[in-house]
This record gives structure tokens, sequence and C-alpha cells, in this order.
């Protein structure tokens, strides 16, 4: 089989027991609290620790299978690692720490992936002399320079501050147009995991919670209730039309337009919003005098109850869907069932500036539900 | 001023940093990463020359290398003169007794190596040899040359050791340290004041350099 394939069982120093593969050219994104067995995964992929029990495949060659006795020492692994906190060489060059991970070091070579990660020009600089954005950006050409056949992202944005963190997200998914290798993305952070991954995989004390496609695990209550039920979300495409005076922005999207703040991008550029569904609010009919600026006609879809006082609402717009989390009150006092016409309402405010992400240069976008 | 007595101490101050430069690179780097069972006993045995009194430390060599013990044997039958009393003998007792101060330094600076960096380069595909030269010592090298000054300047230093294992012979074991107290037990305070600054003044010398040029390094880094 192409792509990774893991299986891990262990007792210490923590408890694992995972099976889990990445087709080539996917991201699957682990998330789970620090504690969970998410960073010892990727190790394990590394080849930097060795379970009681596991199998690591690669393209269908063993680089680890303790049954069979096979452990490929980790720089036989044909493996990229960007570290959280990147683990740069400090006494090299930003172009060598890239040439440090090639088989035949190639200055020309080193040039063109920096190039690739917006590093143009700063190939002499040392780790000390750049910014936590440029050092999380020679740490990703130092992996990608090793031309990995997995490549292993260990909460690659933790370090770096937020707006720059936005920045960073839209140069991995322009990245990830050149990518074929599968890609292993260690994060806590949902919204992150949303913007980048196809799939996704939730870790609770070394197991596998939930794994699927990200549009499904973002909108699985149950999944979430570890990470925050507060995350479920879903990211909707849409189109920048205008920026106005005012300091928002309109987008078109499928129900509507939408008004948002502080987006950058040219008319034109295709983006996606994630729109969390504690903070939609759902009508019967469309509301007057309502301060709120995002209407989107839709249908209800389903209603999914779940463990507490609320419920779940599906509501589809187009081929895709919007969810709302109300109250099971509001939802009996609304009457809502499956094919109801509704109105789900967003405020502007309240999608944050980094909810909104470049939408990936490639077909089938994976993050979209129907397509 | 026992010109000879200076060439002997630095000739075996040479030699003894010679020969503890891989020690000093490859035991503080085994010490510094490896986790196994036996490991405070190495490492106290690496440290105890340094608390042990010169001359119990040189008692055990004297027997060690002597015509009734093994490794005096073996000596003797493989380069048919005796280890005692001769520089050869002062040489490897000079190893042994500065193990510690060639060996702690250099493996504080490897500890000081953050793990991620050294698993960075693994997963680079540097094999360990490989990151020892391209990673390890690059970055430890400020640990490995302050092991082979302190080495440097205690071998010239060194008296009890020497004493009880090599004598007084000119040109052969009688190193600085011993001249200076041949002299003072002659009477000889004038030659020994000489010998003494120059003692002084060498060892200063050495160790303002290297802490000069580690510091520089320090800055390269940081």
């Amino acid at each position: 089989m192409r792509g990774l394939e893991v299986m891990a069982r262990a007792h210490a120093p923590i408890p694992l027991d995972v099976a889990l593969s990445v087709a080539p050219g996917e991201l699957l994104a682990l998330v789970g609290h620090s504690g969970s067995g998410k960073t010892t995964i990727l190790r394990t992929i590394a080849g930097l620790w060795r379970p009681a029990e596991a199998r690591v495949r690669v393209d269908g060659v063993a680089w680890l299978d303790t049954g069979a006795g096979v452990n490929l020492a980790a720089h036989r692994r044909r493996v990229g690692v960007v570290f959280q906190n990147y683990a740069l060489f400090p006494h090299m060059t930003a172009a060598q720490n890239v040439m440090a991970a090639m088989d035949r070091a190639c200055a020309v070579e080193a040039a063109r992936i920096l190039g690739l990660v917006n590093l143009t020009g700063l190939g002499n600089r040392k780790p000390a002399q750049l910014s936590g954005g440029q050092q999380q950006r020679v740490a990703v050409a130092r992996a990608l320079a090793r031309r990995p056949q997995a490549l292993l992202l260990d909460e690659p944005f933790s370090a770096v501050d937020r707006a720059t963190r936005e920045k960073l997200y839209g140069e991995i998914i322009a990245l990830r147009a050149h990518l074929r290798m599968p890609v292993v993305l260690v994060t806590h952070d949902m919204n992150e995991a949303q913007l980048l991954a196809d799939r996704m995989a939730v870790i609770e004390t070394g197991r596998i919670v939930r794994e699927g496609p990200t549009a499904e695990v973002m909108a699985d209550q149950d999944a979430l209730r570890a990470m925050g039920i507060r995350e479920v979300a879903v990211m909707l495409p849409a189109t920048v039309a205008a920026h106005l005076p005012d300091g928002l922005t309109r987008l078109e999207a499928v129900g509507g337009p939408l008004f948002l703040p502080g987006i950058t991008g040219a008319p034109g550029t295709r983006v996606r919003v994630r729109i969390l569904a504690h903070e939609v609010i759902v009508a019967r009919t469309r509301p007057e005098g309502l301060s709120a600026q995002n209407i989107i006609a839709g249908t209800v879809a389903r209603i999914v109850p779940g463990a507490g006082p609320a419920v779940m609402v599906h509501i589809a717009v187009g081929a895709h869907e919007i969810l709302a989390r109300i109250t099971r009150r509001a939802a009996d006092q609304l009457a809502l069932k499956p094919g109801d016409p509704v109105h789900a309402i967003l405020k502007s405010m309240s999608v944050a500036r980094n909810h909104v992400a470049l939408a990936p240069d490639r077909p089938g976008d994976p993050a979209l539900p129907g397509t | 001023m026992d010109w000879t007595a200076l060439a002997l101490s630095l000739q075996l101050a040479v030699w003894t940093v010679a020969i503890l430069l891989p020690v000093s690179i490859l035991l503080g780097r085994f010490l510094a990463f490896r986790q196994f069972r036996a490991k405070p006993l190495v490492e106290a045995l690496v440290m105890l020359p340094l608390v042990l009194p010169p001359t119990v430390l040189g008692f055990y060599l004297l027997v060690a290398f002597g015509r009734n013990a093994p490794i005096g044997q073996a000596w003797e039958a493989l380069f048919g003169g005796p280890l005692v009393f001769s520089f050869a003998g002062l040489v490897v007792a000079s190893v042994i007794f500065n193990l510690p101060f060639a060996v702690q330094p250099a493996q504080r600076g490897f500890q000081a190596i953050p793990a991620e960096v050294r698993e960075a380069a693994a997963c680079c595909g540097m094999s360990p040899w490989r990151s020892l030269w391209k990673v390890d010592l690059p970055l430890a090298w400020p640990g490995v040359v302050t092991a082979m000054v302190l080495t440097f300047a205690h071998t010239l230093g060194e008296f009890g050791i020497v004493l009880m294992v090599g004598g007084s012979i000119p040109g052969e074991t009688r190193t600085i340290a011993i001249s200076i107290y041949d002299r003072v037990q002659a009477f000889d305070t004038g030659s020994a004041a000489v010998m003494s600054a120059v003692l002084v003044a060498i060892s200063l010398v050495t160790i303002v350099v290297t802490f000069a040029l580690s510091a520089r390094v320090g800055r390269r880094l940081g």
C-alpha cells in the first residue's frame, strides 16, 4: 500500500493503542490534549521512540515491525520532521540547515526550497537572526530537503504569535499543492486542524476516539466533547467580493453575502470561513431590525440531540451545511423538524480573522462537505 | 631556571592532551547521552582522581606499574624498559589523574545540546558519526576546549603523583613542579621563585586565552 500505516501499542511511559493510515498527499491531524500520546505517535513514526509493540510501514516498506524484529534507525528513515521549537542547528545558516538534510548538499537546491517557503534572500542568516515565523519556515524547508516519504509536523505553529500563525497557515495550504507524501500534523488547536487537515483523529489517553474526514469529525459533538464542544464548526466556502470602506469585507457564499471584518485577499480570492456552531442563531422567518449582518437561508437537514441541554441543528445551504448549536428548549419552541426552511444568523464580529483561510488550490477540497 | 624541567613538563602536558582529547570527546559524549545502570559508577570512577590524595593514587599506580604487577610486566615485555620512574609511566599516570578534568567539562558541553536538536540531526539523515562532526562537536566544542585547557594546566602543576610514580630523574621525570620543590629543598629560593613565576604565567595565559575564545564563540552561537 502507498502511504503511511502505523500501529502502536505500549503501556509505559504513556498508554498507547492506535492504528492509523495516511494516504500520499493527505494531511491527517492528530488532535488531543497534551499528554494524550499524539506526539508519541509522531516520534514512533520518526524512529525517535520504540513502543513495546508497533508497526510502521511507508509505501509498503517496514520501518518498524517489533514482531519481525525490524527497526530502522531514525537516520535511515526518509522522514521530514518539523519540531515544536524547530530544533534548528544554531551554528548553521538557514541555507546550511536546509543542506544538512540533503543527501548531497546543493546550494542551488537549498535556495529553491527556501524560496518555496518564502525565505528567498535570507539563506545566510543564522537562526538567532530570524524571527519565529522565519525559523518555522526554515524548519519546514529543512524537513522538505530530506525528500521525505512522510512529513511530520509537531505543533509547528505553537511557538509563534497569532498574526504570524495566520500567515503560516496560508503558506502551508499553498505549499500542499507541491507535496505528494503523507503529512501528519500534531496539534491541540481545533481551528488549526480544521483549517489544514483532510482527515482528523481525536486522541484521548493513547486511543483514537474518533477518526474521519475533518468536516465529519468537527461536526461530531461526542467526538469533540473532550476537546471542547464549543469547537464544533463547519467550513463554508466563499469568494472575496469587495472590501468596504467601513472595514468589513463582503464575501459571496452559497447562502448569500457574508460581511466579515479583517479579511485580506484581493476580490476573487477563494476562501473558507470557519463558522462555530455555538455562534449561530436560528430563525424561522427572515428577521427584521437585527444588528447581525449575516443571514443565510437554508433548510433543516436533521437535528442531533446532545448529551446536555443542547441540540445540533444541521442546516443545508446548497451543497453545504451550517451547524447551529441551540438549546433543546429553543428547538422545541420553534418546532423545528427536517425540511423546514430556516435562517441561520451570524454576527460579523463572531468570526475571528484566523478562522478564515485560503481555499486550497486543489480539486476536491476535502474540508468541504458534499464535494 | 631549570629549562629541561620546563620542557619536560610541556612535553608531558602535550602528550596528555593528545591522548585525552579523543577520550574526552567519546567518553564525554557517551556519558552525556546514554543512560545505563552502571552510569553512576562510571561517573564516580572518572571523578575519583579529583578527590583522592595524590599520594594514594600515586601509590596504587606505583604498585601497578611495578615489575611484580601485570601491567608493569606487560609493559616491560612489550617495550623492554620499566614503566616506573620513566617518562612513559608519567604519561600514563598523567592521563589517569587528568580524567575528571578531561571528561567532565566535555560531558557538560554535550549535555547542553538540546535533545530536539540531536533528534533533528538524526531526522535529517545524519548517522551518529556524522552528527558528531556536523552538530555535536560544533556545539559542544567550548566544553571540549575547556577540558583540554584544564588538563594542560593541571598537568603542568601536578606534583604528588609525579613524585610517587616518576621520582626526580633529570630529563626523564623531573617536571618543573618537582624541580621547584628540589630547589626549595636546596635553599635555592631564587630559582624556585623564577620557576614558580613562569609556571603561574603559563597557566594564567592559557586559561585567559581559552575563556576569551569561548566567550567569543558563545556570542556567535547565542
